[in-house]
């Protein structure tokens, strides 16, 4: 190797490049990349950028769809609800920031996932939140994480006037070391409000809006920076992100009225890697060049260097183009709003996307090396040669009573009551809500004209863990049996991978086999993928996370008033199992709960008799024949049915079906339903709603007072 | 009827506000800035993070241009009504007794809670009957009323207390379980909780619109107030 | 000049987050610690200071549930 180059290796493999595409990056330009450039690729070249390792194997997701009006690409996907609006949507991961500083952690999660939305112009309406933790009970820095990552949420979501209308919660000792915080946003645009982030119109002009660039998030690439700054001043370059949720409200508002007002040819947020991903996506997607000058642009802090300025993840940003002759209107809506607004550039002809300061250019680049150039890695799977997961300690041995054993999976983190972490969260802000939590499986939120939209968020690492390709395809169909539960039919899916290190061959056979469940029964089902996250490289030295695919699905449903509930509703209904439902205990909360490890296929799914069941459930909701409808999760059919009970404070006496245990798991395949006997006639009728307490023939007996208790228990010292 | 809604920058429900209040009269958004108040008959100053809670909730908001405005039309006898943050920027202009601190348990809520209608004989309550309960939700972290003791006994000695938590129903430790309190005079009015988003059966009780109702039996008839 | 004002709950207003605090410092290890209250700092560039206590009273507190306190003249920080 020449002597430059060797100097410049030790400054590559800082940032993360390997020799190897270090190499493909001087091949490519022709020369050697200055410090600004080499910023610029090492971020937009980093797995979080490139998806190097997982582009590939997402191209087997399917993402057509009849509905389907934005798929992967966009900042968000977005689908056809009729009447001429469109619904946008897109689930995100801020996984490593919030095991940082979990407050501002999922905080600026749920700002990013906001910005993604508004910036393909729809308005945001509804957040949820997926979270995982290690064990709360053994784990104070659990307890902490999952307290102040709920804290945050709140403070974003409730301060920007956005209500969070659902999530979930899970507890595993194999999330201890990598916490998950997913946010997923759905937002609600007319259709001809929608906007590409694809720069157009050389002459165009490129405008910056919202906070000033500061040194939030640059971190890693803190090895470019020149001596004078570098010495030990750490408190100067923040790698926690602060977000803003005033100053996010302030740019949400306005940018939606640039867009009505027809003055904004393309618009992008400004998230990981900052202005160099917001600008390259947009030049790429445009297929044409761009210029900034460093200059125009506002900061924060004084004596910012090129290579910093251009790597900020200063939050509450937003990056436009606009014709010239749209420059004025636009600062004038912005100066009604207080939201700063600069002209930081321009669309040029050609190819290349320069960083000009003081009129010499700093950076000078391709815009294809940024965005296309970066190569694709092939996973190369393998199955583990052995468990990866330490056993879960037993809290119950197998002597049990049915009773005691279904009070304690009621009381177990994983099923007990959310309600100290929902109550954190407004869920009624924009007046839309008809489902709020707890009242049904899925949020339901009303759209103008009478009609409503439906959504869920479901995931369960341990059963992926067990059997990575069923348990993928089931977080599929668990979430659109939630959907069924409210009556909605599912439009759209979006998704966020959360996984160790694919360069791991267990892990990459982890990723394989999940999204191939995942393409399948996104397939069985019609459920186009219109976008989603990867989050790899969750592992600590004892090993990787529980494979975890989180799955959202927006749905819609043609009256709201007839929205589905889960609560029981009128003594002398008749109660219903509906769907192919042949569970097992692989994979199950029983299972863990008696110290077993996550292992064991999943049971297999009959996909022609599950969708069939989905279909049964949303008609029955929808017609009003059936009074209540609740799929069966975790905790198996005695969780479901003391669900049902509490949510109605009424009680029922049911006979399972033979050979059906009560705490075996199968998700997404069967439901409980009630309504009069005279609707639920052609169904297996497995009992009646109706007294207060909840009983299994031969099984079990217990107050509903009692169910609620233990319930109520779970998590309430917790949080 | 028509009512004016404030937008301050941070304001979240002023535009549930609006919808509910359109269900009763007419109803316009007021911008903060201006100091046109459109010849509304009532005016809501809305629930939210104006100026993001800057310094105190609503201790920014007071000083909008629009509110020197309200003040003067409080002054005139005009109707006004607080919610939540609204409440805060009322108390903080000294348009209403008292102070809202942080909750006691520290945490924002959000909670359908029960309340008692104490005084019936207001302009905001007049629909009511007094005891009468209503179901309306809170969502707030700033929402414990405070004001030392001797005013609190003279807030209830002349009647100036209107609503209260039920019992069990006190959500964030407000002495004496006061959730909306009224001037002197009574034409002006706040409260924690959000009556807004209790006004369709769809997605929650029906109980709110009283109060709106109420506002404009009022103005339509202010004999009765 | 440069000011600060400090700003705290006035005696007797019930205070949760000194409370936690307070709760929270022995689970530490520390002992002996009583009467902890969480209030609120401002630093200003006052051409004027005369004019503090104004801003105290109008703006920075609110004199109703809190107590102000004016230090003028501090020492100009390290940092900027």
């Amino acid at each position: 190797m020449s002597a430059t180059r060797s100097s410049a290796s030790a400054k590559y493999r800082e940032l993360g490049l390997t020799d190897h595409e270090y190499e493909l990056i001087v091949d490519h330009l022709g020369r050697e990349p200055n410090d600004v450039e080499l910023a610029m690729l090492s971020l937009m070249w980093s797995e979080h950028c490139a998806y190097k390792h997982s582009k590939r194997l997402l191209r087997r997701l399917p993402t057509e769809g009849p509905h389907v009006l934005m798929g992967p690409g966009e900042n968000a996907g977005a689908v056809d609800v009729g009447d001429g609006l469109a619904i946008a949507f897109k689930v995100e991961s801020h996984n490593h920031p919030s095991a940082v500083e979990p407050f501002q952690g999922a905080a600026t999660g749920v700002g990013g996932i906001l910005r993604d939305v508004f910036a393909i112009g729809a308005r945001p309406i509804a957040v949820l939140d997926s979270l995982r933790f290690g064990e709360p009970e053994a784990s104070e820095r659990s307890r902490y994480l999952l307290s102040q990552a709920v804290a945050g949420i709140g403070h974003y979501g409730n301060s920007i006037g956005v209500p969070t209308v659902g999530g979930e919660i899970y507890f595993e000792q194999s999330y201890e070391q990598n916490c998950l915080v997913n946010a997923m946003c759905l937002g609600l645009a007319p259709r001809a409000r929608l906007i590409r982030a694809a720069a157009a119109g050389p002459g165009n002009v490129v405008v910056l809006l919202g906070a000033l660039t500061g040194r939030d998030g640059i971190g890693g690439a803190s090895v470019l920076a020149s001596a004078e700054l570098g010495e030990g001043d750490e408190a100067k370059r923040p790698s926690v992100q602060i977000g803003d949720p005033f100053s996010e409200k302030k740019l949400l508002e306005c940018c939606l009225e640039l867009l009505d007002r027809g003055l904004l040819t393309s618009l992008q947020d400004l998230g990981a890697a900052g202005l160099t991903s917001a600008v390259s996506e947009m030049a790429s997607k445009g297929e044409v060049g761009i210029d900034i000058d460093l200059c125009r642009i506002p900061l924060r802090e004084p004596g910012m260097e090129p290579f910093e300025i251009m790597v900020s993840e200063s939050q509450e940003r937003m990056l436009c183009v606009v014709a010239p002759e749209c420059v004025g209107a636009l600062l004038d809506v912005c100066e009604r709003w207080e939201v700063l607004a600069t002209p930081i550039g321009s669309v040029t002809t050609g190819d290349r996307l320069r960083v000009l300061q003081r009129g010499a250019a700093v950076a000078d680049l391709p815009v294809k090396i940024l965005v296309d150039d970066c190569p694709l890695y092939d996973l190369e799977p393998e199955p583990p040669e052995q468990p990866l997961y330490r056993p879960p300690t037993a809290v119950l041995n197998g002597t049990e009573s049915a009773e005691r054993v279904l009070l304690t999976l009621l009381r177990s983190a994983n099923i007990a009551s959310r309600r100290p972490v929902f109550e954190q969260y407004d869920p009624v802000v924009q007046s839309r809500t008809v489902r709020r939590p707890d009242e049904a499986d899925a949020a339901v939120l009303a759209l103008p004209g009478g009609a409503a939209i439906a959504v869920s968020i479901d995931g369960n690492g341990r059963r992926v863990a067990c059997d990575p390709r069923r348990g993928a395809a089931e977080a599929v169909y668990e979430c659109a049996a939630n959907l069924a539960c409210v009556g909605a039919e599912p439009l759209g899916l979006t998704n966020c991978l959360n996984f160790g290190n694919p360069e791991k061959p267990h892990v990459a056979w982890q990723l394989t086999e999940a999204v191939t469940g995942l393409a399948e029964a996104c397939e069985q089902l019609g459920v186009p993928v219109v976008g989603g996250n990867v989050s790899l490289y969750n592992e600590a030295p004892t090993g990787p996370i529980f494979p975890t695919p989180v799955v959202g699905i927006v749905g819609r449903l043609p009256d709201a008033a007839r929205a589905g509930r889960l609560a029981f509703g009128q003594e002398g209904d008749a109660i219903a199992l509906v769907g192919p439902f042949d569970p097992s205990s692989a994979g199950s909360e029983l299972a863990k709960l008696q110290g077993r490890a996550a292992a064991g296929k999943l049971p297999p799914i009959d996909p022609d008799a599950v969708a069939q069941a989905h279909r049964d459930v949303r008609d029955g909701v929808r017609s009003g024949a059936l009074r209540s409808a609740h799929d069966i999760a975790e905790g198996g059919i005695a969780v479901a049915l003391a669900e049902c009970c509490i949510a109605g404070s009424i009680g029922a006496t049911v006979t399972l079906p033979d050979g059906i245990d009560p705490f075996a798991e199968a998700l997404g395949q069967g439901f409980i339903v009630s309504g009069p006997a005279e609707a639920l006639a052609e169904m297996t009728v497995i009992g009646r709603v109706g007294g207060s307490a909840l009983t299994i023939e031969d099984q079990l007996a217990l107050a509903v007072s009692e169910l609620r208790d233990a319930r109520e228990l779970g998590l309430s010292k917790l949080v | 009827m028509k009512f004016g809604v404030i937008r301050f920058p941070g304001s979240c429900d002023e535009v549930d506000a609006l919808q509910a209040a359109a269900r009763v009269g007419e109803a316009v958004l007021l911008w903060h800035a201006d100091r046109d108040l459109q010849d509304v008959d009532a005016v809501i100053v809305p629930g939210g993070f104006s100026y993001g809670d800057y310094l105190r909730a609503g201790a920014i908001a007071r000083f909008a241009p629009v509110m020197d405005e309200v003040a003067e039309f409080a002054r005139e006898g005009g109707l006004v009504l607080g919610i939540c943050n609204g409440f805060q920027v009322l108390c903080e202009a000294h348009l209403l007794p008292g102070a809202l601190l942080p909750n006691d348990s520290l945490k924002f809520v959000f909670r359908q809670v029960v309340l008692e209608v104490v005084n019936a004989d207001t302009a905001f309550t007049g629909a009511c009957q007094e005891g009468e309960r209503l179901s309306i939700p809170v969502k707030h972290t700033t929402g414990r009323f405070y004001a030392p003791d001797d005013e609190l006994d003279r807030l209830e000695a002349s009647g100036q207390v209107v609503l209260r938590y039920a019992p069990g129903h006190n959500p964030n430790g407000s002495r004496r379980d006061i959730a909306g309190v009224r001037n002197k005079r009574g034409n002006v009015f706040g409260l924690m909780p959000h009556p807004e988003h209790a006004v369709d059966l769809l997605t929650g009780s029906t109980d709110g619109l009283k109060i709106f109702e109420s506002m404009r039996a009022y103005v339509g008839d202010p004999v009765l107030g | 000049m440069r000011a600060r004002v400090l700003v705290r709950p006035k005696q007797g207003i019930l205070d949760p987050q000194g409370q936690a605090v307070q709760r929270a410092l022995p689970a530490l290890g520390f002992t002996g610690v009583d009467n902890v209250h969480i209030g609120r700092m401002i630093e200003l560039d006052v051409e004027d200071p005369s004019q503090l206590p104004e801003m105290c009273e109008r703006l920075l507190a609110n004199p109703l549930i809190e107590d102000y306190e004016i230090v003028e003249s501090i020492a100009e920080p390290a940092h900027s």
